[in-house]
């Protein structure tokens, strides 16, 4: 989620009236923001995914003012039409859309710049998804000559100085140099062609979503005029991103002029700030809140969220593509009533609680086990190789499982085996009393195809003594009680496992099928713990001993 | 007088004992009793202190030399001194070459003989010849004092001090300062002495002494009761668990039933059917950890046709997300995120003759960053899922603030959120009445009917919330490191305090 610093100031004086820090701090995360700081020039805001419209302060103070009852309702902008059409023609598959518009009068000064260039930026990040979607660019209309034209030529034909670039540049080079090149050039790798707009003198104004030019690209404290264009994959996301920019640009006083967008089969006139018409269902929204409402409360309602309301229907602003069905008016609804003013209510839903079968039996074999004197131990689940295989005296199996991208390689793989966990635990707390009887019950994985996510995940069970006094008969008296307290009768078969000293290791067997391995750890594994107690260890496999309990 | 004799004793065993083999010899010292009444000595002194507190026996306690032949000492009584043995050797012969003569401390003894001028010592080629002085031969016709001293020390009578400093000095004796109780009986200890009966005392409940009533000739040894032991430690579940229990608790006396699945989830599951789009910054490499694994399996096509049918063009009430959903994108694996994939696999398998059911799971979710004290990879969540057709948003703030009033926190307060798959959606915060301050636990909302309708088939709300448990249980066991939940120090383990609820 992005965090947007607001000038306190700006939003102040948008919103035209009064408005304590105290209300500020009690009001803003009810509106559905989270709130990082207010300080004396800023507040501080996340703003959700769902809600770009608010990534300036223009926009926030729209909502915000709706919201405080200040500026309710849909709000009317009037757009001029600038008589001009932009062709979109022969543009890569990857990056066919555009969507233009012109805002003049713009009275610019630092401010305003540094809120444009951030609004900009956030919308790249969120509603674009770094410019994957789409990318927006503004440009001094006073150095273009319309008609200006979206096309895309070979990247051989395009050389232009790019935005704060020492020179010109072939394209090429302007991915591998600059840093928006740097930085954005994954997105066009593999094209052979880049889009570029060009205006009516053949100038290129920009590559996007890459850069514009330096010198027509460039807005500066003293432009007054723009001209605005939003390109990328889908062209309802661009409309909405260059909605919000240039209702953001018409707060902060400029005048919208449409231009026609023609695509040769289909002409359309950009912007449009028609908003939608969703029928709002009263008794939905009352039945899903608990509340009743007349009309005129759900009107006043959605106009706190700065919704029109007509004939049973929400008027929803443009810019708001995250309304998607009914239910988010109704969520509209709740957050204008104010999350804060819900009474909770008891449900009287009867109905029978029950444990799962797999946390039943855990229980039950953990009890076992408290009661034999174990302490129970809780690891993560995710481990490394080296703690699984290498460090017991065992070959890595093919068959583990890894992540693709773990940030922290400690933990890049999941554990097929709870034991080794055990010894990673007893290896770090050497400094404690000894005797140290531990147990943990839990899921482990393994590959396998057969499986929905081709990784099995069955439930084990290790325990491990360590002390002088630990040996081969203490664990098999713990195994053999084990089974008599589950009644499942098992045998033990002699054994070799490299974790474990030879001729002191056994394969427990239950209905013919090997469920565990007990023993004595071999002293060159105790050496690898940095262990100098002998310790005896078991690991059984609970999913097979639940299985032939079930059967039971 | 009077009142001594209506005085009565608890005394011990041991104390009887010695009382009674005092009042026998009549005066004695600990050294000489604990050797008679064969107690050790630690004991006697115990038994005689309490005795003499109690003005049972008098005790006077002195401090004494005792002096101790060592081997040496005994060995010049046999053999007379180095240098007497030396001048033996050498009057066999008049002189005799030093290297020839075969006495053990030979250098102790050339050292002293030379010394007191009872041998001389002369150049041969390359040896030297040792000789007999006058004074040696004198010397050697009679005892010396040495000698006559440690004899009187081996038969107990006393010697000149100077002589004893010497006799340490060459090592012959060892010399220890002691202190020697006398001790006496007082005439009240007669009277005990006589009085008292010899009750045996044992350490212990034997079977023997079970038997035919022994145990009441007998009394127990007492036992210093304030005295520190060694500690006993306890199996035990380990605390998480506790609280985990609890929290489970809460659910089933409200009528949930439990989930379980596994943690490794195809998107299709983790993020699909919960309406996040392809493309949402959630499902990227960053947060979410993918399962290095080839495509995993998607359910019948039912299902995967109306999730991909609402992601792409919404239904009859959405418009969807306007996009075109991919399958392969679906297939991939990764570690669930949130334990919100159980809820929706169990969606899928609810009729709508069922309704209404009400679920919660406890499970570990996956999160795609580095372990720090504030942050873990992989942490807790609690799920619950409310299917009702009555069911509304007040009920859900109603259940969260039943499970957060049995947590300890009576103030619960929501405030809107964002998640793709919910709708309203809300983040719960509890008040901590410590710390005065709001925290942020977890996600809540009611399931969007995008998420509700291709897994259900119909419409109903369903109350959803996935909540963080390890700040509470952080905050109950005063943890401030988050890790620290999951290090088991095994030190720890054993002594952290209870889960009291």
């Amino acid at each position: 989620m992005p965090t947007v610093n607001l000038d306190k100031k700006t939003v102040l004086r948008y919103i035209g009236k009064k408005v304590t820090d105290k209300v500020l701090f009690e009001k803003i995360p009810m509106l559905g923001t989270d709130l990082e700081q207010i300080t004396d020039d800023e507040i501080v805001v996340e703003i959700f995914p769902n809600r770009p419209d608010m990534l300036s302060e223009e926009g926030f103070s729209r909502a915000f003012s709706a919201f405080m009852g200040i500026k309710p309702g849909f709000r009317h902008y009037d757009i001029k039409k600038e008589g001009s059409t932009v062709a979109v023609k022969d543009l890569p598959k990857e990056w066919p859309y555009a969507v233009c518009a012109i805002v003049r009068g713009l009275k610019l000064d630092d401010d305003k710049l540094r809120s444009i260039i951030q609004l900009q930026e956030k919308l790249g990040v969120t509603l674009l998804r770094r410019r994957k979607k789409g990318g927006l660019g503004l440009y001094p209309l006073d150095k273009i000559k319309l008609p200006v034209t979206f096309t895309s030529y070979k990247k051989e034909d395009i050389r232009f100085r790019p935005l704060e670039g020492s020179a010109v540049f072939k394209a090429d080079d302007i991915l591998i140099k600059h840093p928006k090149g740097k930085e954005y050039g994954h997105i066009v790798e593999g094209w052979s062609r880049y889009p570029v707009f060009v205006d009516a003198e053949g100038t290129i104004m920009s590559m996007p979503p890459i850069i514009n030019s330096h010198d027509v690209g460039k807005v500066t404290g003293s432009t007054k005029d723009v001209f605005v264009e939003c390109t990328g994959t889908d062209l309802d996301t661009l409309k909405a991103a260059m909605n919000i920019m240039l209702l953001t640009l018409a707060d902060m006083g400029g005048v919208i002029y449409s231009l026609e967008m023609d695509y040769g089969k289909e002409k359309f006139v950009c912007p449009d700030f028609t908003p939608r018409k969703i029928k709002l269902d009263k008794a939905y929204a009352e039945r899903l809140l608990g509340l009743k409402f007349t009309d005129s409360d759900v009107g006043t309602l959605l106009s706190r969220m700065g919704l029109g309301f007509e004939d049973g229907c929400a008027l929803v602003p443009s810019y708001r593509t995250d309304i998607l069905h009914p239910i988010d008016l109704v969520e509209e609804i709740a957050i204008a009533y104010g999350y804060d003013n819900f009474e909770s209510e008891m449900s009287d839903a009867a109905t029978v609680g029950s444990e799962s079968s797999k946390t039943i039996f855990l229980r039950k074999v953990s009890d076992l086990f408290i009661g034999l004197g174990y302490l129970e131990c809780k690891s993560f689940h995710m481990s490394n190789a080296k703690t699984l295989f290498d460090k017991m005296s065992q070959e890595v199996s093919v068959n583990l499982v890894r992540t693709a991208n773990a940030v922290n390689i400690e933990y890049d793989a999941m554990r097929n085996k709870i034991l080794p966990g055990l010894m990673k635990i007893l290896s770090e707390n050497t400094h404690n009393e000894y005797p140290q009887n531990l147990f943990e019950a839990g899921t482990v994985f393994l590959k396998d195809k057969s499986s929905e996510t081709n990784v099995s995940e069955t439930v084990s069970l290790a325990f491990a003594s360590a002390g002088l006094a630990s040996d081969f008969s203490q664990m098999k008296a713990a195994v053999e009680s084990f089974a008599l307290n589950l009644d499942v009768g098992i045998l033990f078969e002699e054994y070799e496992d490299s974790s474990f000293i030879s001729g002191r290791c056994a394969k427990i067997v239950l209905d013919s099928v090997s469920i565990g391995v007990v023993g004595e750890i071999h002293p060159s594994v105790l050496v690898n713990w940095g262990l100098d107690v002998p310790v005896s260890a078991c690991e059984i496999d609970l999913s097979k001993v639940m299985d032939a309990v079930k059967k039971q | 007088m009077a009142e001594n004799k209506k005085k009565t004793y608890n005394l011990q065993y041991h104390e009887i004992v010695l009382l009674k083999k005092l009042s026998e010899v009549k005066k004695s010292t600990v050294l000489a009793l604990d050797k008679i009444i064969g107690i050790d000595q630690a004991a006697v002194v115990r038994a005689a202190m309490q005795l003499s507190k109690l003005g049972l026996l008098k005790m006077d306690e002195k401090d004494k030399i005792i002096i101790t032949l060592t081997r040496e000492g005994k060995t010049v009584i046999e053999k007379g001194l180095p240098e007497r043995q030396l001048i033996h050797s050498v009057l066999k012969d008049g002189k005799t070459d030093l290297s020839k003569i075969d006495i053990k401390d030979k250098n102790v003894a050339l050292g002293w003989a030379k010394k007191e001028g009872l041998v001389e010592l002369e150049k041969s080629g390359n040896g030297m010849l040792v000789k007999v002085t006058g004074k040696g031969n004198d010397y050697y016709k009679v005892k010396s004092d040495i000698e006559l001293d440690l004899e009187k020390i081996a038969g107990g009578k006393p010697v000149d001090k100077k002589m004893i400093e010497l006799l340490k000095k060459r090592r012959f004796i060892t010399a220890d300062f002691r202190t020697v109780r006398s001790l006496s009986m007082t005439p009240a200890g007669e009277r005990i002495a006589k009085s008292v009966k010899l009750v045996k005392e044992v350490s212990k409940v034997t079977p023997d002494l079970l038997k035919d009533e022994k145990w009441k000739d007998v009394r127990f040894r007492k036992y210093n009761v304030v005295a520190p032991v060694s500690p006993a430690y306890p199996g035990k579940k380990h605390f998480v668990s506790q609280s985990l229990d609890y929290v489970r608790r809460i659910w089933l006396e409200m009528g949930f039933k439990e989930m379980e699945g596994n943690m490794i989830s195809t998107s299709f599951w983790n993020f699909d059917t919960l309406f996040v789009p392809q493309d949402h910054p959630a499902r990227d490499m960053q947060d979410t950890f993918f399962v290095d694994v080839s495509e995993g399996k998607l359910p019948d096509t039912k299902i995967v046709g109306s999730v991909k049918k609402v992601h792409e063009t919404g239904d009859d009430d959405s418009i969807g997300w306007g996009y075109d959903w991919k399958e392969s994108e679906a297939k991939t694996v990764v570690l669930r995120t949130h334990t919100t994939v159980l809820s929706a696999k169990t969606i899928a398998k609810i009729k709508e003759s069922d309704l209404p059911v009400k679920y919660f799971a406890i499970g570990k979710c996956f999160r795609n960053e580095s372990l720090d004290w504030k942050h873990l990879f992989e942490f807790y969540q609690m799920e619950g899922i409310v299917v009702d057709k009555n069911a509304n948003f007040k009920q859900l703030l109603g259940y969260l603030k039943q499970f957060y009033k049995k947590m300890g926190y009576t103030a619960v307060r929501i405030r809107p959120a964002y998640f793709p798959y919910t709708e309203m959606s809300c983040e719960v915060e509890v008040f901590h009445p410590r710390k005065k301050e709001w925290v942020e636990l977890g996600g809540a909302g009611i399931f969007r009917p995008e998420v509700v309708k291709p897994l259900l088939g119909i419409d109903v709300p369903i109350l959803a919330w996935g909540q963080g448990l390890e700040r509470i249980l952080s905050e109950y066991y005063k943890i401030t490191d988050i890790r620290d939940l999951y290090r088991n120090d095994v030190s720890k383990l054993r002594t952290t305090k209870l889960w009291m609820w």
